[in-house]
């Protein structure tokens, strides 16, 4: 058994434990380790018969095998980081609606607390109301405290 | 209506205005429920001039402060002042303002939304005019007069970049569209209800985007000269390493906006308030 077999072999497994104890936890959703689960299971077959990397090189005509290793590698990870900007990105949108809402909610809250008489009927103080024309703009409160 | 005001506090008197107004100029269409919206970040200084000019100017329309996560005073200011307050749990960018003052507006049953910053930049005087030209579009942008864009100090590079955007967007428009980066804006109930679903979040998104957006829609976007003054607030200085990004997120901004995917119409109703 050669190192990097054993190397392999550490690694995935490591991969592999910590998916399912972050799945028991909670910590991980099942989409997320889906695709973990399936970098960690591709990493254990290559450990396993690494005559597989070899091949695969020599059918594609890669001369170092382990630099085919390392363009699968880098392009998982290249896929993987863009999904999770993706995912960011709908995170950011999704609070960024709340944000607005929340805001929003708290405008009405405050103007039911403020005025209990007018809380059947959520609205703005109504615009067809004719306001006294102020004279100044030192003066300009027509809405009522 | 008095819109011959002799004094405003913190205002410039506006002669193109009060010409405009002696050659019979528009009075503010007492029809329409109008509401203006001013988001604010960190404006203390200034949102108080302008939540009063708002009112002495144009004394029919709400207002609603939208205060981007100010850690000032700027929100206390304009509760005092007994405007409604939408306060952002943080800060979220003039997008973010915009979108929450347009989706109050859907949800109150507003006829127009006017979008007027707080920094005391757009006259409110221009209002009437701005929302007489709704007649004949969804979205009214104003925009400096053109002897001002010149008189205007800016950069050869950040003239560029102004120019780029605002040659694309004419010929997407069908009409001249001189200054996209106007956020002094009047839209329709079409086109706020376009903009209470979508309304870009990113820098030079809630201008230039919103308004390929509302092309994109279908929306009918036009221009409409106004004043606009020197911000009350320090200004950013111009720098050409500032203004070659601003060129950089400019054209970003435009092709990101040129190729996304928008909807075709505006959406139905979709933050109705359940009755």
């Amino acid at each position: 058994m050669s190192a990097n077999v054993v190397l392999g072999l550490i690694g995935s497994v490591v991969v592999l434990v910590a998916i399912v104890e972050m799945m028991r936890r909670h910590r991980l959703r099942e989409k997320y380790a889906v695709i973990w689960f399936f970098v960690a299971a591709g990493v254990l077959t290559l450990a396993i018969f690494p005559g597989l990397l070899t091949g695969t090189a020599g059918l594609l005509g890669v001369q170092v095998p382990v630099n085919l290793l390392f363009f699968a590698g880098s392009l998982v990870l290249l896929v993987l980081t863009l999904q999770h900007s993706y995912e960011l990105g709908r995170l950011e949108e999704k609070t960024r609606t709340l944000a607005e809402e929340l805001a929003l909610l708290r405008l009405e809250i405050a103007r039911h607390s403020h005025e209990p008489e007018a809380a059947p009927s959520p609205g703005p103080p109504r615009a067809t109301v004719p306001p006294p024309v102020p004279t100044s703009a030192s003066s300009p409160n027509r809405k009522a405290p | 209506m008095d819109l011959e005001l002799t004094e405003v506090p913190g205002a410039a008197r506006c002669d193109a205005y009060t010409s405009l107004v002696r050659s019979g100029g528009e009075l503010l269409d007492p029809g329409r429920r109008v509401l203006v919206v001013m988001p604010a970040y960190n404006e203390q200084d200034s949102i108080g001039a302008a939540i009063a000019e708002v009112r002495a100017t144009n004394p029919t329309v709400d207002l609603l402060v939208v205060d981007d996560g100010s850690a000032d005073a700027t929100a206390v200011i304009a509760e005092r002042a007994g405007v409604p307050v939408c306060r952002l749990p943080y800060n979220l960018g003039v997008g973010g303002a915009m979108r929450a003052g347009y989706r109050y507006a859907v949800r109150h049953d507003y006829d127009v939304v006017v979008q007027i910053d707080a920094d005391g930049q757009h006259d409110p005087r221009y209002l009437p005019a701005l929302v007489a030209r709704l007649d004949d579009a969804d979205l009214v942008i104003g925009v400096r007069f053109a002897d001002q864009a010149t008189r205007y100090e800016v950069s050869r590079i950040r003239r560029l970049a102004m120019l780029v955007l605002a040659r694309t967007l004419s010929r997407m428009a069908h009409t001249r569209l001189t200054d996209v980066t106007s956020g002094f804006r009047v839209a329709n109930r079409r086109a706020a209800r376009l903009f209470a679903a979508h309304y870009p979040a990113e820098y030079l998104g809630d201008t230039v985007e919103s308004t390929v957006i509302a092309l994109r829609a279908g929306c009918t976007v036009a221009q409409h000269p106004v004043q606009m003054r020197v911000r009350q607030g320090g200004r950013a200085s111009q720098t050409p390493l500032r203004a070659s990004l601003y060129l950089c997120r400019a054209v970003v901004a435009l092709v990101l906006a040129l190729v996304r995917d928008w909807p075709e119409a505006p959406p139905p109703a979709r933050v109705e308030e359940p009755a």
